[in-house]
């Protein structure tokens, strides 16, 4: 008797549990539709345009801007792309695995101290440094006219690297987005065993083969990661490249939409963008793939730092030392030098400005945060199949530039509201405009389809620490899914959601092209007042506003910083709960 | 649960769309002239008539589009772009509409003007030759495509054919001479180029004044504001380069205009035809030309003393409109004689 209730409540709560992961995962797939939906407007606009290049009556067709770009400019397009990729890759790697590899295995001067300050060049926008270092190192700066006022030599008579260039593209980039390396792989090395360490070393191998052989290898998935995700942005960057006057993919898309009218030629420029993007988020995912493999690894005893000695420990803090000097310290400084001689910096609209920067990087980054936990709790109950190839797909927003997704949402919006709003105004007879575009929902709507593929990444890679196992255990011991959420989940997911909260806060606050498009009358931010300025040629009035960005950047990011190092900590916390 | 979630939702969106909705007398604009550059004439108008000016401001290609797309329901009244380049393409595109026609008769020049009145110039700005002083003689400059000779080969900055002022003068030149003409033009003037083009006209300005090159290329008011700036090292730069109004006894030298017109989808027309009228004021027009140095529309508004302190010229009398028509031809050109 009593045997046969307990199989009914069994099943009872079996189906329960099917019924709920149904639910899970349809609303995923939901979720993963809606914000699909302005990405894949773009192919939508390279077959349908006909109406567009009609009204405009300057387009010549697609076929023709195509014939010409290819005889022209498409193949520097290429180019510039690749290797500005080519070279912020090697550049991100260069600064942030190192420096991440120094700060958790060993102790030496200033670690504490460095490991946060080669996090803050990530509150730095790549449009930001790009003005100030041209400010300082471009001829009429103040660096080269020193050089020639010291030396009397003329123009093209000594040599200094240009900053407008290719190069410097690579350098800026590379600059600020390290970080995102360096933090991956940080959290990575944290993480790893001493026993290993102790066991190679046993097998008489060095610690630079300790470093090449062991840690790198294992921390590869996050390395890989951290990468994708600079590369992505290196993809979507346009402040940066069209104002040093290089001619990427991305600028190209804009000149062809712009400059020709041609939304055709523009969307299908737009698709070849997808395409690349498709590929590096192949890879990223074959190369995530692997950390539930290693994952296995991840017992026994954190390792202690080692303490160096003699000159290695300076070698070590000069190390960590240069990318935040020339990424945070340096145009920091330059910020706050123009700042000072700027009229701007005590208007009184600036409160509102920071507020309003605040508020809406908050507000956008709870709604990011929250999405990614539906999109990927439905994936790990279903990791194969649709739901895990929506939650994929949805993350190709990071690399698209914001122009493009602030179109998408818009053409988006727009046909909901002349839709809807036609039958409310049938409805009760009143003229409503426009309700959803041209608000703030249009907004956070386009920030949530950019900054998704950070919320979700940091969000699934801590519910890979969590193992099904740890689900099971906990229900078998008669738990209910609400007490495992709780007991379980909720504590060991913390740490990862507010890294997802922070990333995302901080992409917001440095947002410019889909703010600056979409955003509603008399309401500005700190990003689009420093763009008016530098548009406008006056950098100096532009240092206010981003100097603002930098600072309220900062707060995030130190906060952050907090959380990853008390991570070695959570770890062994998570290791005994398991055992 | 889903109650409270429910209504945070409803809490968040109502606060959200607030500002979408109506006040009793506004106007709304789509502006890509500057805030800076805007907003003080804009509460100017406010307080004299009472009616609310809301602005949104950002380029002017992002905001065509937004109306484009917007279509009938477009809260926008009024569209300002920095060029009139742009007022023409947003008038192809079917997004104006004409405006009350005792807004600029009289006042604006025709060539200034849309012929079916959709959109009206507010103020001008001429596109010299920059020399520097000492190293070249005024009398060495004569045409824009004079600097095409070999004897400036390596000495001439101008900006990227991104630029709107480059593609206008670039139209301008394919309407005076030709297309063939202007491809050459273009290609000789990449051939003298004392480096790659980079940077805004100020960048030009100043590289010339720091000895990059002899020539530069650059918009009046660039130049105003260094020349007018309360820093010395500016003022500097300025002093070391002379003006040169090109093409005098021919077309003239190349002017572009900012200017505005009425959106199709105008729900406020007559504060929108009110506020024209303002901007087209002498108040108005000389506001900008003390505040940045831009040459007021409306014949009779006097210039201000930095203008006035290079000289009288002859400006390219094309109609604006045409810029706009033959901006396509002009991008395609450039690209072809490989100017970045």
């Amino acid at each position: 008797m009593q045997n046969t209730v307990s199989q009914t409540s069994l099943t009872s709560s079996r189906l329960r549990g099917v019924f709920s992961a149904n639910l899970l995962s349809s609303g995923a797939i939901m979720v993963a539709l809606v914000l699909l939906v302005p990405i894949l407007m773009i192919p939508g606009l390279a077959w349908f345009v006909a109406d567009d290049s009609a009204i405009n009556g300057l387009s010549a067709g697609a076929a023709s801007v195509w014939l010409h770009l290819w005889q022209t400019v498409l193949g520097d397009y290429l180019f510039n792309s690749f290797a500005l990729m080519l070279g912020v890759g090697v550049g991100v790697l260069m600064l942030g695995v190192p420096a991440a590899w120094l700060t958790s295995r060993y102790e030496f001067p200033m670690r504490r101290a460095l490991s946060l300050l080669l996090l803050l060049p990530m509150a730095v926008p790549a449009y930001i440094i790009a003005y100030t270092y041209t400010g300082l190192l471009d001829f009429a700066g103040p660096i080269q006219t020193a050089i020639r006022e010291w030396t009397g030599l003329r123009y093209g008579q000594y040599w200094f690297p240009e900053v407008r260039s290719l190069g410097g593209a690579m350098v800026m980039l590379s600059l600020v987005l390290y970080p995102y390396v360096y933090l991956m792989s940080r959290a990575a090395f944290i993480v790893q065993p001493r026993h290993m360490f102790d066991a190679g070393r046993s097998l008489g191998m060095s610690p630079f083969q300790n470093f090449y052989r062991l840690a790198l290898p294992l921390a590869r998935p996050a390395i890989v990661a951290g990468l994708s995700l600079a590369l992505m942005e290196t993809l979507a960057d346009y402040g940066t490249v069209q104002y040093f006057g290089v001619s990427t993919f991305t600028t190209g898309i804009f000149r062809t939409f712009y400059g020709f009218g041609d939304t055709a030629a523009a969307a299908q420029l737009a698709m070849m963008l997808l395409g690349f993007v498709l590929t590096l988020l192949v890879i990223e995912k074959y190369s995530r793939r692997r950390i539930r493999y290693f994952s296995h690894a991840e017992q026994g005893q954190l390792q202690q730092r080692e303490s160096l000695t003699g000159w290695k420990r300076w070698l070590a803090t000069l190390a960590c030392v240069v990318p935040p000097l020339f990424g945070f310290l340096v145009p920091a400084a330059v910020l706050i030098g123009w700042s000072l001689q700027s009229e701007e910096l005590l208007s009184a609209d600036f409160i509102q400005l920071t507020w309003n920067t605040f508020s809406l990087a908050g507000m956008a980054a709870v709604i990011s945060v929250f999405l990614a936990l539906v999109l990927a709790y439905a994936a790990r109950s279903r990791p194969k199949g649709v739901v895990g190839w929506a939650v994929q797909l949805v993350s190709m927003g990071y690399a698209l530039p914001g122009t493009i997704i602030a179109i998408g949402v818009m053409v988006c919006l727009i046909w909901v509201d002349h839709h809807w709003v036609v039958y409310l105004e049938q409805l009760f007879s009143v003229d409503l405009g426009l309700l959803l575009s041209g608000t703030l929902v249009a907004l956070i709507f386009a920030y949530t389809i950019r900054f998704l593929a950070i919320s979700l990444g940091a969000v699934q890679s801590g519910l890979q620490g969590i193992k099904p196992s740890l689900d099971q255990s906990a229900r078998s011991l008669g738990k209910s899914p609400i007490q495992t959420l709780r007991l379980i989940h909720i504590p060991l997911l913390k740490s990862s959601v507010l890294t997802a909260l922070l990333i995302v806060f901080v992409d917001v606050l440095k947002e410019l092209p889909a703010t600056l498009m979409l955003r509603p009358f008399n309401f500005n931010t700190l990003a689009v007042r420093a763009y008016e300025m530098a548009s406008d040629e006056r950098l100096m009035d532009a240092a206010p506003a981003s100097m603002m960005i930098v600072l309220v950047g900062l707060i995030p990011v130190i906060w952050l910083n907090r959380s990853i190092a008390s991570m070695g900590k959570h770890q062994q916390t998570r290791e005994e709960a398991i055992a | 649960m889903k109650k409270l979630l429910f209504s945070a939702v409803a809490g968040v969106l109502a606060l959200v769309m607030a500002p979408a909705q109506a006040f009793a007398a506004e106007v709304n604009v789509y502006s890509s002239r500057k805030e800076a550059l805007i907003k003080p004439l804009l509460d100017k108008f406010t307080e004299q008539t009472g009616i609310k000016v809301n602005l949104v401001t950002g380029k002017d290609d992002a905001l065509i589009t937004r109306l484009q797309k917007e279509g009938a329901r477009s809260p926008a009244d009024l569209l300002i772009t920095a060029d009139a380049g742009r007022l023409y393409r947003a008038k192809a595109a079917g997004l104006l509409q004409p405006m009350q026609s005792a807004v600029y008769q009289d006042k604006v020049p025709a060539n200034m003007r849309d012929a079916e009145g959709e959109w009206v110039a507010l103020t001008m700005r001429a596109r010299p030759i920059f020399y520097v002083k000492g190293k070249v003689k005024p009398e060495e400059l004569s045409t824009y495509e004079a600097l095409t000779d070999r004897k400036w080969a390596g000495r001439i900055c101008i900006r990227s054919s991104s630029n709107i002022y480059n593609q206008s003068l670039i139209a301008s030149m394919i309407v005076a001479e030709g297309q063939e003409k202007t491809e050459a033009f273009a290609k000789g003037i990449v051939a003298n180029m004392a480096r790659p083009p980079a940077g805004g006209d100020t960048d030009q300005l100043k590289a010339a004044a720091a000895g990059v090159c002899d020539i530069a290329i650059a918009n009046t008011y660039y130049f105003g504001r260094l020349a007018s700036s309360s820093d010395a090292a500016k003022n500097a730069v300025a002093d070391k380069l002379g003006v040169f109004w090109p093409n005098q006894q021919d077309r003239g030298t190349h002017v572009n205009a900012s200017g505005i017109g009425v959106t199709k989808s105008a729900k406020n027309g007559d504060a929108a035809n009110q506020l024209i009228a303002f901007m087209l004021t002498g108040e108005s027009q000389s506001w900008y030309a003390q505040v940045n140095n831009e040459y007021p529309i409306v014949p009779g508004v006097p210039a201000s003393d930095v203008l006035n302190s290079w000289g009288e010229f002859k400006a390219d009398a094309i109609n604006l409109s045409l810029l706009g028509e033959n901006n396509r031809l002009a991008v395609e050109t450039m690209d072809r004689a490989n100017w970045k």
